[in-house]
């Protein structure tokens, strides 16, 4: 571990080992002290609680709050000592734009970080350029600062994990109830684990709203959400020929909207007929081959279907539409949906082979009885029993295919073109994301907010299609239970 | 009986208006039920091989898929070698003794040229001209150099004499041979000349073909005869382990709570509609978290294992807790009042006799989240583990790249040979995964037989 956490966190590392060894220890020593207190190992009867829960409850207050006290240092450090060092700069530096200031910083933490104490105290003396030699003392304080924040975290921590034992051990007597509090504790962590999920949806919100209101601030939202020529390159000087960029996202849906489409067209009847087939017709045997073959095609990672369409499928379709006299885009929204769909083929067979294996067998043989044919049964009977399941099913597909990434990363263009024709070349919002995210950037302009505005638009579009799904399928449990 | 009166009286009165229908007025019901029975039965057997040839449909999908990549990746394991005759003299070299440190720094690139040329006089005994020099050089590997180097160093008694020595060709040269053309005939990006000079060396039996070890050894490269996996397979397992730290305790923490200790109320409904949703939020956007939140308000390091991780954890926590859940919620409720009776405590109910009865199922589950954190690529590419890295990564905030990124990266290079590059990486990948889900097969099946 301490080899993983690496050479530049040396401190950090060394300081949660002996944490953890503190906190072994203290099991020990919160053990022994019970023991103290009953009178020796032969009167442990006597404590209300077993030694062993004495032990565990003081390892649990050892180590959480020094715990806790590390993370909360750790993620605001940086932050302070930034303010810090900013505070002991000159005036007329402190006077820079944020920008710049942020990039004058970076100079100076990098100096930080190579160089030596000393030479960075030779530098300040052999240097007659002034602004470089406020470069060098910055550092140099910068130095100075994070070995005192690496003090006062060591310090802190290890006095909160010895006074917290301290205090807790000052506590214990025969009737003292270690095993209610360490459960207490443990309640408490099982309740932690559970919200991080809301943490995350909050998080998630907070990163793409905040990101999104500041995009909008310099494109209005009309302009994104109605206009209908995407080009984000913005002007790196102010008097370059058309560098303004235009941020309308209309043909960003089109093309995600042309290439789930396409997806849909192959994966909804497929899968359909796949469900049908394993669960009314096929064998047990076929069954379970089947089964796990094509969950194959779900387990294979979205990188790899990237690859398979944009270098085997997309040159076949080519190839065949150039046959037929055709033109056809080397990167085709033909070639990324057909494998979209293929991808997602599983999903749709699984999720509708569950609604339609729950439809009631009386149902299912009461058709029969009645002499239909195991045909008419599935279309007359099953299927619109299972609709709901199987509509909720499709939306869930939907949802997906709107946010699957690495196949139109690699499969569909970067040509944001308005068209409904499937052998032509469209983008859509991920492939947006991915291209205005990776790469050069700063943070701050429309560009790269914009891909946070698409992030939203993509965040409310799948999540409301989850829930109508959800709210479909619970619709139709209720009609039967 | 009224029922049949009535239809024969109405196919009476049909009879008047169309014509066409006197056959069926003449058939009872069951003649009738008769007749369309043979249009039934083909329908049936119609919907039938329809359902059928969809199952083959997707089979055949999955054996496309596999066979063309493995089809395609078979040229890069293999690699084509040439021994060259090297001539290690000391004015060549530019250095006066053989002692460690002037071999360390003596040219190596002009002992290989000019052994090169050696080898290559032009039948009409003139000098090799400029452009053809080059076009010679090119023929070999730009890593040739340094192998010359790593052999004189490791046998310092060569100084001053000829040697062979086998040194890797070019990835052109290598995709080349690797594509048979018939000898001497120019192709690819070789030249008419270029091709001579390889059915030369193939002639005199200089040209072998061995299995390539480095694409396990080495690190990415621009030259794709030297390219390897070893650093995004590192930057791989370190993101994993990270992954695997954090959402096991905190996905079967949350799942513990949910299905034992949370009442039922508003907050813990909020709580689970929270986790369904997230499960089905595209990857990008958890991308779109962790460069927003971990990395710019946080200021962990871009392109680290440690931040990857993260992101994965928070994607994968949903498919552990729903997983986890399900496996807890099959624990027989007999157990947990069995040890109630007998006066434990709910914690110690859960800890001691529900989390052991439910751990094959929740081991399970967490492997299907690692294995789709594995083939994860979209959130990775958004906090910057898609840089081009040299170096294998040591720790979890070293920049580091992982396998699926790589394939990415590589799917992107226009150069031949990473075409095989790729899809061989792809095999790697696709055997990790096979190993996981095959380790989570194995473990609930003995788990289960318990």
């Amino acid at each position: 571990m301490a080899l993983l956490l690496g050479f530049k966190n040396m401190n950090s590392s060394l300081l949660f080992f002996t944490l953890i060894s503190l906190t072994l220890f203290s099991y020990w020593f919160g053990l022994q002290r019970s023991l103290k207190v009953a009178g020796g190992a032969e009167h442990k009867k006597d404590l209300t609680c077993l030694p062993e829960q004495f032990g565990l409850l003081t390892a649990m207050v050892c180590g959480l709050p020094a715990l806790i006290t590390l993370l909360i240092f750790n993620s605001a450090e940086q932050i302070v000592i930034e303010q810090l060092l900013t505070t002991t700069l000159p005036t007329s530096i402190q006077a820079f734009s944020s920008i710049d200031l942020g990039l004058y910083l970076n100079n100076i933490r990098s100096m930080a970080l190579s160089e030596t104490t000393q030479s960075l105290l030779v530098g300040i003396t052999n240097n007659s350029n002034l602004a470089l030699q406020e470069q060098y003392k910055a550092a140099l304080t910068l130095q100075e600062l994070n070995q005192q924040a690496i003090w006062l975290k060591t310090g802190l921590v290890l006095v909160i994990a010895c006074v917290s034992v301290i205090v807790l051990v000052r506590k214990f007597s025969l009737t003292f109830q270690a095993r209610q509090k360490s459960e207490t504790i443990v309640r408490l962590l099982l309740v932690a684990s559970s919200v991080i999920a809301i943490l995350t949806t909050f998080g998630i919100v907070i990163s793409v709203l905040f990101e999104s209101i500041h995009f909008f601030k310099s494109v209005p939202i009309a302009d994104f959400m109605f206009g209908t020529q995407w080009s984000p390159q913005t002007a790196m000087r102010t008097d370059q020929v058309g560098g303004s960029g235009s941020f309308g996202a209309i043909p960003l849906f089109a093309g995600t909207m042309l290439i789930t489409f396409i997806a849909m067209l192959l994966a909804v009847p497929v899968g359909l007929m796949i469900a049908i087939y394993l669960s009314q017709y096929a064998s047990a045997k076929l069954r379970a081959f089947a089964k796990p073959m094509l969950e194959v095609l779900a387990g294979i990672p979205t990188v790899v279907y990237g690859f398979f369409a944009a270098l085997t499928v997309a040159p076949v379709i080519r190839n065949v539409g150039e046959s037929f006299g055709l033109s056809v885009a080397s990167e085709s929204a033909l070639a990324a949906g057909l494998v979209m769909g293929t991808m997602i083929i599983p999903f749709v067979s699984s999720l509708s082979e569950d609604a339609i294996s729950a439809v009631p067998n009386a149902l299912k043989e009461a058709s029969l009885g009645m002499g239909a044919t195991k045909s008419e049964t599935v279309i007359k009977v099953l299927i619109p029993a299972a609709l709901p399941g199987i509509v909720g099913a499709i939306l869930l597909a939907i949802s997906r295919a709107i946010g699957e990434t690495m196949i139109v990363v690699m499969a569909a263009g970067m040509a944001a073109n308005l068209t409904a024709n499937p052998l032509d070349s469209v983008t859509t919002v991920t492939v947006q994301i991915v291209t205005l995210l990776t790469g050069d950037q700063e943070f701050d302009s429309p560009k790269t907010l914009a891909a946070f505005a698409l992030g939203l638009m993509l965040f409310i579009t799948t999540l409301g299609l989850n829930i109508l799904a959800l709210k479909v399928v619970r619709k139709y449990r209720e009609q039967y239970d | 009986m009224t029922n049949l009166e009535n239809n024969s009286i109405k196919n009476k009165n049909m009879r008047n208006t169309d014509s066409s229908t006197t056959l069926s007025t003449t058939l009872s019901t069951t003649d009738k039920v008769a007749l369309s029975l043979k249009k039934r039965h083909k329908k049936e057997k119609r919907f039938k091989s329809f359902g059928l040839s969809a199952v083959i449909f997707g089979f055949m999908l999955v054996l496309v898929l596999i066979s063309d990549i493995t089809f395609k990746a078979l040229p890069a394991f293999h690699q084509h070698w040439v021994k060259v005759e090297v001539n290690y003299k000391n004015t060549w070299l530019n250095i006066e003794d053989s002692s460690k440190q002037s071999l360390s720094k003596a040219n190596y690139r002009s002992v290989l040229k000019k052994s090169l040329y050696q080898m290559f006089p032009t039948t009409s005994g003139k000098k090799l001209s400029r452009k053809d020099k080059r076009q010679l050089f090119q023929l070999f590997s730009t890593n040739a150099e340094f192998t010359l180097k790593d052999t004189l160093m490791a046998s310092p008694e060569h100084f001053n004499k000829q040697v062979n020595v086998w040194i890797r060709l070019d990835d052109d040269v290598d995709s080349y041979l690797k594509e048979g053309f018939s000898s001497g005939e120019a192709g690819l990006r070789l030249s008419q000349q270029q091709a001579q000079w390889i059915a030369q060396l193939n002639s005199e039996q200089r040209i072998e073909s061995r299995f390539n070890v480095s694409f396990f050894t080495n690190s990415d490269s621009r030259e794709p005869e030297l390219a390897g996996i070893k650093g995004a397979l590192t930057g791989t397992l370190l993101t994993m382990f990270v992954t695997l730290l954090l959402s096991f305790p905190l996905g079967v923490a949350g799942a513990l709570y949910l299905e034992e200790f949370a009442p039922k109320n508003r907050w813990t409904d909020l709580i689970e509609i929270n986790i369904n949703n997230l499960a089905a939020v595209p990857s990008i956007v958890f991308g779109l978290l962790g460069l927003a939140i971990i990395i710019n308000v946080f200021g962990l390091p871009r392109s680290a294992p440690l931040v990857g991780g993260i992101v994965l954890t928070l994607m994968t926590l949903p498919t552990i807790i729903i997983a986890s859940r399900a496996a807890i919620k099959a624990v027989p409720p007999s157990i947990r009042e069995a040890a109630l009776g007998l006066g434990a405590s709910k914690m110690q109910v859960t800890f001691s006799h529900v989390l052991p009865q439910a751990m094959p199922g929740i081991i399970t589950g967490a492997i299907i989240g690692i294995a789709q954190a594995l083939g994860e690529t979209a959130p990775l590419l958004m906090i910057g583990m898609v840089a081009f890295i040299v170096d294998v990564p040591t720790s979890i905030v070293d920049s580091a790249t992982v396998l699926p990124v790589q394939i990415f990266l590589w799917a992107d290079s226009p150069e031949r040979a990473f075409l095989a590059k790729t899809s061989a990486a792809i095999l790697v990948l696709l055997a990790l995964l096979l190993v996981i889900n095959v380790t989570a097969t194995v473990l609930r099946s003995k788990f289960e037989k318990k």
